[in-house]
């Protein structure tokens, strides 16, 4: 009987005002969870910042093996460049196609980020079988071990998106713009920008400055 | 009540953005919010190979321009591909990233200098075979 007099009266409900307009509450899930991956991909950069250390330390230590200058091919990391660059934008593409619930495009945005990651993958993939193929593999030197682990890792990280890629396609063909749905777009799109900013420092310590100095 | 708490909930009473999520526009002005980042991003990233493949400029400046040029390139696609911005709508997002980065700034400065420390206190390599023999 009680609880039902406290409920009715507005005043016992909301003693603190803490309903007010400007206190409304927790954050919308989409906000919560986009700040979630927020962290999740922050620290995944600070495992990459390692990679990065490890590299630059080791990066003089050839044990009389081949350096960058001679190993690196920079038209195969200029393409490569380029085509995760166009994944980036074509990314945003479908991101705001998924807002405006526009399948067709969203589809076609998607499907060619796919591609154009598929193809970055590709050229990486003939770049590390060529290495190993002339006997300049992980186990050559210091510096191609903190090489292939930095770059190799980047690479996996391609690949898993790749997979997610083809998921929230074949999602969205089965279940529509859901709010869930939604949510994990904007997952995706932050976890492939991500990529391509961490390719930036890639293609820039590993191989500009590689196969400068 | 629960259409009252219906209210609160929705995105547009909000004054924050998810990472990511771009303000509200129409459509013209959002793609071309995007071109404009590739269009910047582009132009750095040629910059960036132009200057490493060149002997134009003076070769010990060569690696500062690229790190110069990097960081610039990742400003370019936090603002126009993850929409992170200053505004009072972003203020969690770019907290955690202002964290990150001392992680990041800290592990990669640490292990260079530390490094490089202990490498100019190493006895050089020939000496130390000698002591050992």
């Amino acid at each position: 009987m009680s609880v039902t007099t406290v409920e009715q009266s507005p005043a016992y409900a909301d003693p603190h005002h803490l309903r007010a307009a400007d206190h409304p509450g927790p954050a919308p899930k989409r906000i919560v969870t986009g700040f979630g991956f927020w962290i999740f991909l922050l620290s995944d950069i600070v495992m990459f910042s390692c990679f990065f250390a490890s590299f630059a330390v080791l990066s003089g230590g050839t044990a009389g093996g081949p350096g960058g200058a001679e190993l690196f091919d920079i038209r195969n990391v200029a393409i490569e460049t380029a085509l995760l660059l166009l994944s980036s934008f074509t990314c945003g593409m479908a991101s705001i196609a998924a807002e405006r619930h526009n399948a067709l495009w969203f589809q076609i945005a998607m499907a060619v980020t796919g591609l154009l990651g598929a193809g970055f993958l590709l050229l990486e993939i003939r770049e590390f079988a060529d290495l190993v193929g002339r006997g300049d593999g992980p186990s050559r030197s210091a510096f191609l071990s903190a090489f292939f682990t930095l770059v190799g890792c980047h690479g996996l990280h391609v690949a898993a998106g790749i997979l997610w890629l083809l998921t929230m396609m074949a999602q969205v063909v089965a279940k529509g713009f859901r709010a869930d749905i939604e949510r994990r777009i904007l997952c995706f799109a932050l976890f492939w920008h991500a990529l391509d900013i961490i390719w930036v420092a890639v293609f820039s310590v590993v191989y500009l400055l590689g196969s400068a100095t | 009540m629960s259409d009252h708490a219906q209210d609160f909930g929705g995105f547009d009473d909000r004054g924050d953005l998810a990472p990511g999520e771009q303000q509200h526009g129409d459509l013209r002005s959002r793609i071309l919010f995007y071109l404009a980042g590739l269009g910047l991003a582009v132009l750095l990233t040629a910059t960036s190979f132009f200057i490493a493949g060149t002997h134009l400029v003076w070769q010990p400046s060569i690696p500062v321009a690229l790190i110069v040029l990097a960081i610039a390139q990742m400003g370019v696609h936090l603002v126009f591909f993850l929409h992170i911005t200053t505004g009072p709508d972003n203020t969690n997002n770019v907290l955690a990233l202002a964290f990150g980065l001392l992680i990041v700034f800290l592990v990669v400065g640490g292990s260079l200098w530390i490094m490089a420390n202990l490498n100019h206190n190493m006895m050089p390599m020939d000496q130390l075979m000698r002591m050992q023999q």
